[in-house]
């Protein structure tokens, strides 16, 4: 070993050797750097360190990159260590994930007695002052409009006409259509393509039935899921069996804040027919109506039916499901969170003879289409909900 | 301050490689931290990661033999997650809120300085070995990451000596210093 190390290293200054004669050289260098060199060896080999300099050079270097090593596979055992921890610690319910508010919990402990008697004061002052302002204010008058769509008579005989003229032409090649005439409608979209949709809870609220309609005209039977006034969130079932289920969704539903300026667009149905129309805008403000942080305020041009649209981000992630505009301010627009759905989701998920289990989504697929192909892709789960 | 003695003892736990240790120190620290990023625009998940993070930094610390921090644990693992978080929301180009902490923090700028100069440096080795491909990856990871014996290697990996092994070994470790050296130097000023 010793001779042929010598070679290679001959060959080396001459600048001759080959992979073969490199390996060799390593070999040595690992052997002096790991004390593992007889004697006599390491004594030539240190004599050749000082006389020659690329030698040395490579020593340096090879020891350096040795400790790199070394502490790069600590470093790596480390980590794996660490996640063992944790999730044995989580095993064994020593700590939680997603435990949220543990710093409020220790300053409720701290200030319990001063938040008590801070509380009762603030409580006596708040329900005199609320009396008070109850006695004199004059009546509240609703300045938020829903946005579900009123269908006038006009309306309604016209779609009468088109449904006398449908049947003629069609015979009975649409027997889903439902007889009765539509209260009022608005907008709905999946969020699981086994049949769950979204819309707002003032379409659906207080329906004798409800039916949704796609783009290319089919309509469908829904019942509702869930319904929530304060948060204006309802989810639907599709309950007709001729429903196709869709695959893969390709949206998906933002789980943090939305930041403020971001650009939004939304789809829906305001108009009678199952003409779909796309509007865009932005986040105008963090929250909606009289500081409610439960909403956004938006940007966007609305008008009824368009109640329970998404809205997305740019890359195709609903941040809001669009709920009313406010009559005495021109471009203003809410809309709930979607973490309202996430809510909805879990209320649903609760009650144990629900036999529905809601899968969500994916991450976006349309992240980085251009807007024109993202339309394309959303159009499909976008859905007219018409309230008889 | 002074550290705590029992603080100055989980540290020498730490640097040697005490299983135990870890487990302390996670257990009464880690759900401050969750917090922390839970209410400020983070997840669970990215809870985990920063404080892992910081863990490492203590680590290092440590293995330095550094067990004096003249402040709390506690104030020491919660200044650096935060200023973690920040680099990390900055990173994402998030909206940066002001992290208004209820406990009091240290500076912890110079010694987060080092370990990110650190951490480059081992996703660069992570990188050089991923690219290196199999074999070469899994031989080098038996030598020098799982510390094992070349005998042992070559009958694992079917070579017929520990010679045979040994040269596979140098030829691979001649390609993964190419490969680090190469990005190191684009790195490095």
């Amino acid at each position: 070993m010793f001779n042929e190390a010598k070679e290679a290293i001959l060959c080396r200054l001459q600048k001759q050797y080959t992979v073969m004669e490199e390996m060799q050289l390593l070999d040595a260098v690992e052997r002096y750097l790991g004390n593992e060199m007889p004697a006599e060896e390491r004594e030539f080999f240190e004599q050749l360190r000082k006389t020659n300099p690329e030698v040395d050079q490579l020593v340096v270097e090879h020891s350096m990159f040795l400790q790199q090593m070394d502490r790069f596979s600590d470093w790596k055992q480390y980590k794996s260590t660490l996640n063992e921890v944790h999730s044995h610690l989580v095993d064994a319910g020593s700590i939680k994930d997603k435990a949220p508010k543990a710093t409020i919990i220790q300053l409720w402990k701290k200030y319990q007695r001063v938040v008590a008697v801070a509380a009762s004061i603030a409580g006596i002052t708040a329900l005199s002052i609320s009396a008070i302002v109850y006695y004199f204010a004059p009546k509240p008058v609703s300045e938020i409009r829903l946005l579900s769509q009123e269908l006038n008579k006009v309306k309604i005989i016209q779609q009468r006409t088109d449904q006398k003229v449908d049947a003629a032409l069609k015979e009975k090649s649409a027997p889903y259509r439902p007889p009765a005439d539509p209260k009022s409608g608005g907008t709905g979209f999946l969020i699981d393509g086994k049949g769950y949709l979204v819309t707002s809870a003032h379409i659906v609220a207080d329906a004798d039935s409800v039916y949704i309609q796609n783009i290319k005209g089919d309509y469908f039977k829904v019942t509702a899921l869930y319904i929530n006034k304060q948060t204006d969130i309802a989810v639907l079932k599709i309950v007709d069996n001729h429903y196709q289920p869709i695959k893969s969704l390709p949206y998906a539903l933002q789980k943090n804040i939305a930041d403020l300026g971001e650009e939004v667009f939304t789809m829906g149905f305001p108009r009678p027919s199952s003409e779909i129309v796309y509007n865009k805008g932005y986040l105008s403000a963090k929250t909606g109506y009289n500081g409610d942080t439960t909403t956004y305020q938006l940007a966007i041009s609305a008008n009824p039916g368009n109640s329970g649209g998404p809205i997305f981000n740019h890359s195709g992630e609903v941040i809001g499901i669009l709920s009313g505009k406010q009559t005495t301010a021109e471009g203003v627009v809410f809309s709930s969170r979607t973490k309202n759905i996430f809510t909805a989701l879990h209320e649903i998920k609760k009650d144990s003879t629900n036999e529905d289990r809601i899968k969500l989504l994916l991450p976006s697929s349309i992240k980085g289409l251009d807007r024109l192909q993202q339309i394309k892709k959303i159009e499909d789960c976008m859905f007219m909900v018409i309230r008889y | 301050m002074k550290t705590d003695p029992r603080e100055i003892a989980l540290l020498e736990g730490l640097a040697k490689d005490d299983r135990q240790a870890i487990e302390t120190i996670y257990k009464q620290h880690y759900n401050m931290v969750q917090a922390l990023i839970i209410n400020n625009n983070g997840s669970a998940d990215d809870a985990r990661d920063i404080f892992q993070e910081a863990m490492i930094v203590l680590y290092e610390k440590a293995r330095s033999g550094t067990f004096e921090l003249n402040c709390l644990l506690k104030t020491y693992i919660y200044s650096v997650c935060r200023r973690l978080w920040l680099k990390r929301l900055q990173q994402q180009q998030k909206f940066v809120p002001e992290i208004d902490g209820l406990s009091e923090t240290v500076a912890v700028e110079e010694e987060l300085e080092v370990h990110g100069q650190r951490n480059t440096e081992f996703q660069m080795m992570e990188k050089a070995m991923q690219h290196l491909g199999e074999p070469c990856r899994s031989l080098l990871e038996a030598f020098y990451i799982q510390k094992r014996n070349m005998l042992d290697i070559a009958g694992h990996f079917g070579y017929t000596n520990a010679d045979n092994a040994k040269n596979q070994k140098y030829k691979c470790l001649m390609r993964l210093k190419k490969l680090f050296f190469a990005a190191y130097k684009n790195n490095t000023p």
